[in-house]
């Protein structure tokens, strides 16, 4: 397809501006030549073109709306219109950050009780929704670990982080200071608790750890874990990616870690937009608030109001108050779903991977043959032996059939990993076409492995040249 | 409403398949003294009718102003009904990030589109697919001079927006850097002689901003040239980006890194966010900036095609060695920049003009008033600093009118009392202005 600015023609316009109803003036004289620029090689297209253009584009992607997206430690469920449409309504969407607080009473009561409902739906003292994304969540939390024990006058080096985790957790530990020291998953896939023993000394600050891990399954022995961390004052780190696979059945609150960061994106269902945005609060146990960021908020009566005045605080991370606008969607689908329907979405996500794992076990290897969570890790390794077939061919096939792929090569641990998340809001029958299609697959690798190799077929590329693309990057387009 | 399809008997049908005779089986990993009955504090579901209605009432509980000015990092302009339109397709804002490219060629390409109008804008050559807003963008370049180069000092103009000053410290002290606050002259622009007695070989970066957080015009060049012989790296923000579309960009001045908030192209000011960081470079630095980056490359067939390339700079693999943790990017609101920016075209440079023509009419009616001074001399773009004899008495009485009136700068700069950040955009209309006069009055 054409580039917008292949399709660009001098003297036109999609958009007009106004004819200036106050006195206009010599820019040049008034600003001075050299502040001023000469080029601005936009494009110049007609606004039936423009749309013809991204309509075009759009029709070149896959989003939920079109198909099934099992994308692995994504939770790709569907993101309810009236959310998107709530979103929208001009009180939420009009309002400048500076404004007086008692002209954003409405957004200051919504962050306020978002913050009261997700302390109930995880079992922590307070919430911050500042930070952008999920790895944002995980910076800032990590940061007041820094400050808790920088408080407490003991400087600890280590951070450590399982094998499985997401690669996010090793540079989030490294970008506050602290050195990263891998710890092993054991035969379960999930924390080795004598190498666990064996590492934590009084120098390691914290644990980071996702539970249900990235392998989908729940670390039994958490108790164990979080005993061992705290018994030499460390602090116990919970990654939330995998919230959707506890929500309402267990809170990681309870289960003993002091700070959880969460994917609005993922467990709340706002949509992911392509790669954002997202919003990852991060929620603490009460050893850790007087370090949260600020502003915080405040409730007086019946008036909600902001402070900044925390002298222990690690500061601001974002400017203003976070993704608000993502907030008021995943506000108003925890007040759809209720306590019951939070605790159902979870139950359903389960069941789906659970159903998934069980009817796909006799056709690909399983990671761990063990209950999962919300998600199920196979490994492509039987094919790559038999039939010289890759996960990545099995999943350029499930295109063909109409699937976005789920998540591929991650976790790390597992050789051809096959990461499948299919979440509460798909139906029996779509489960159902998809295994169909995973077993085909399966079949045409052994009886066809060329055609598999050649996948997507019915794509508008075929495979590309990620080799040429990194070797010779071409991120911006030139004229010729 | 749950949004779960599943009928009873399809729930019963696949546990049977699993080989459970209930769902609550399926948790048994969880230790039962862990198990929760009831999630606290969550009110009883509701009908999509009630949730909209529960939610319209919270909007309602807004205060919608008439008439915005302040502008101070967030700015109101007017949203062609073309970018609603296409980031509103679900085929865009229901993807995740395009992992895939065969079934991505959409988002890709759009943001191929976004990097390359934004490496124009900003005189550079290479531009990311967006960081998470302004300060995020302008503070990841300041940490990735100071990884690049091992050194550990980053300066900071004061006329650098204070949160994202704010922002800077907090990711400097997790760093383990030190930040060090350069002043400004009575004319609003950087002390180049403060920044002088500053710059010394432990500089990593050098941070500014222009159009400045006075709303004045900073001159880059020769701040670009004392920086570079010190062996450090300017970083250069911006405040509104529709000023790109007439000032001179940083890039074009030699700036290393040009940085800022781009939701003036197409974003509503959603009480701060969802915005996007613009991130762009010289070319020299692509194989090492934060977030992603979208290439072209070719198909097996020989057709230009789009993938996320340079991934090796990522945590993904990279891991503890990353320079940045940061994986998503704000793709839907770099693609609301993209149509924004294509929709505009050259009438950009016409939108930009407008917005100096309302702030001068503004800033002259203003001056009429008694007592009321301008605080800066040197030029500016939408925003301007006004001394005025009583600034929480004017704003007060704006307020009463449904008018948000100028930012306080006074909290951020003590030296600064009664004096306020007045924006101009095309949205202000000069009857609007006059009627701003006839209040203050």
């Amino acid at each position: 397809m054409e580039l917008i600015f292949e399709i660009s023609k001098p003297g036109r316009s999609a958009a007009d501006i106004s004819e200036s109803d106050v006195p206009v003036f010599n820019i040049e004289d008034a600003i001075g030549k050299k502040y001023l620029r000469n080029d601005l090689d936009l494009p110049e297209v007609a606004e039936i073109d423009l749309i013809r253009h991204f309509t075009n584009l759009s029709r070149r992607n896959f989003g939920i709306d079109l198909g099934f997206y099992p994308l692995g430690s994504c939770t790709m469920k569907y993101n309810p219109k009236v959310n998107e449409n709530i979103a929208a309504m001009p009180g939420f969407t009009g309002l400048h950050p500076y404004v007086d607080v008692e002209s954003a009473q409405g957004n200051l009561q919504l962050i306020y009780e978002m913050q009261k409902y997700l302390c109930g739906i995880f079992g922590m003292a307070e919430f911050t929704l500042q930070p952008a994304a999920g790895a944002h969540g995980e910076l800032t939390g990590i940061m007041m670990i820094k400050k808790y024990f920088e408080k407490k006058g003991r400087k600890r080096r280590v951070i450590l982080i399982p094998d499985a985790a997401h690669g996010t957790n090793p540079a989030s530990g490294a970008l506050c200071g602290f050195d990263t020291v891998e710890l092993r998953s054991n035969s379960e896939g999930g924390v080795d608790i004598e190498h666990l023993q064996s590492l934590m000394t009084e120098d390691v600050a914290a644990l980071m750890l996702t539970n249900p891990n990235t392998l989908g399954l729940f670390e039994r022995n958490i108790e164990k874990v979080a005993q061992i961390i705290h018994d030499k004052g460390g602090l116990l780190y919970g990654d939330g990616a995998n919230a959707n696979a506890f929500m309402g059945k267990t809170r990681p609150g309870d289960l003993g870690f002091d700070v959880i960061q969460l994917n609005l994106h993922k467990t709340f269902s706002t949509p992911h937009g392509g790669g954002g945005p997202g919003s990852g609060p991060v929620g603490v146990g009460k050893a850790l608030i007087d370090f949260l960021p600020v502003p915080r908020i405040f409730k007086t009566g019946d008036k909600y109001s902001w402070s900044e005045k925390f002298p222990d605080t690690i500061g601001r991370v974002r400017s203003f108050y976070g993704n608000f606008n993502v907030i008021v969607k995943a506000y108003a689908y925890i007040r759809s779903l209720g306590a019951e329907g939070l605790k159902r979405a979870t139950e359903m996500a389960v069941l789906n991977a659970n159903y998934i794992k069980e009817k796909l076990k006799p056709y690909y290897d399983l990671s761990y043959n063990r209950g999962c969570m919300h998600e199920c890790v196979f490994s492509g390794k039987r094919q790559v032996a038999e039939n010289g077939v890759h996960t990545t061919d099995i999943a350029k096939m499930l295109i063909d059939y109409g699937y976005h792929p789920p998540t591929i090569y991650f976790p790390l641990i597992v050789p051809e990993a096959i990461m499948i998340e299919p979440t509460e809001t798909e139906s029996k029958e779509t489960l159902d076409t998809f295994c169909e299609a995973m077993i085909a697959i399966a079949r045409e690798a052994k009886e066809n492995p060329d055609g598999v190799k050649n996948a997507p077929l019915t794509t508008p590329v075929t495979r590309l040249d990620e080799v040429l693309a990194a070797r010779k990057p071409d991120v911006c387009w030139k004229k010729t | 409403m749950d949004y779960c399809p599943h009928t009873p008997d399809d729930i019963k049908q696949m546990q049977a398949a699993i080989g459970v005779a209930g769902i609550d089986e399926l948790f048994a990993d969880i230790p039962k003294k862990f198990r929760l009955k009831q999630i606290p504090d969550i009110p009883s579901a509701l009908s999509e009718q009630e949730t909209v209605s529960v939610m319209s009432d919270l909007a309602r509980k807004n205060k919608l102003p008439q008439l915005t000015l302040t502008g101070a990092g967030a700015y109101h302009h007017f949203i062609p009904a073309v970018v609603g339109h296409i980031v509103g397709r679900a085929e865009f804002y229901t993807a995740y990030t395009p992992y895939q490219a065969e079934i991505s060629q959409g988002i890709l390409q759009a943001i191929y589109e976004y990097q390359t109008m934004i490496a124009h804008l900003t005189g550079t050559e290479i531009a990311n697919a967006s960081m998470y807003d302004g300060a995020s963008a302008m503070i990841e370049a300041a940490v990735l001079c100071a990884k690049m180069s091992g050194k550990t000092k980053i300066i900071v103009a004061r006329s650098v927006h204070p949160e994202y000053r704010q922002v800077l410290q907090t990711y400097c002290w997790a760093n383990g850097y030190t930040v060090v606050e350069l002043a400004y002259m009575p004319s609003g622009q950087i002390d180049l002689n403060a920044l002088q007695n500053e710059l010394d070989d432990q500089v990593a970066a050098v941070l500014v901003q222009s159009p400045n957080f006075f709303g004045v015009i900073e001159d880059i060049a020769p701040v670009v040239d004392d920086v570079h012989k010190k062996g450090a790296l300017l970083v250069a923000g911006f405040t509104d980006g529709t000023s790109l579309g007439i000032l001179q960009p940083a890039g074009a001045a030699g700036a290393d890194f040009v940085v800022g908030e781009g939701q003036s192209f197409g974003n509503p000011l959603n009480y701060g966010g969802p915005y996007l960081g613009i991130f762009a470079a010289r070319e020299k630095f692509m194989r090492r900036i934060p977030g992603r980056l979208v290439g072209a490359t070719k198909d097996k067939k020989g057709r230009r095609g789009f993938v996320l390339t340079l991934q090796t700079r990522e945590q993904h693999i990279r891991r503890e060695k990353a320079t940045s943790n940061i994986c998503s990017n704000e793709a839907l609101c770099a693609l609301a920049a993209s149509v924004y920016l294509a929709a505009l075209g050259k009438n950009l440079r016409k939108l930009a003009e407008l917005n100096i023509y309302k702030t001068q009419y503004l800033k002259n009616k203003l001056l009429q008033l008694a007592g009321w001074q301008e605080v800066f001399p040197a030029p500016v773009y939408n925003e301007i600093v006004l001394r005025c004899p009583d600034s929480k008495k004017v704003n007060e009485k704006l307020k009463n009118e449904g008018i948000i009136g100028g930012y306080e700068l006074q909290k951020d700069y003590p030296e600064l009392e009664n004096s306020l950040l007045f924006c101009a955009t095309e949205m202000v209309s000069k009857t609007g202005i006059d009627r701003v006069v006839e209040i203050i009055k």
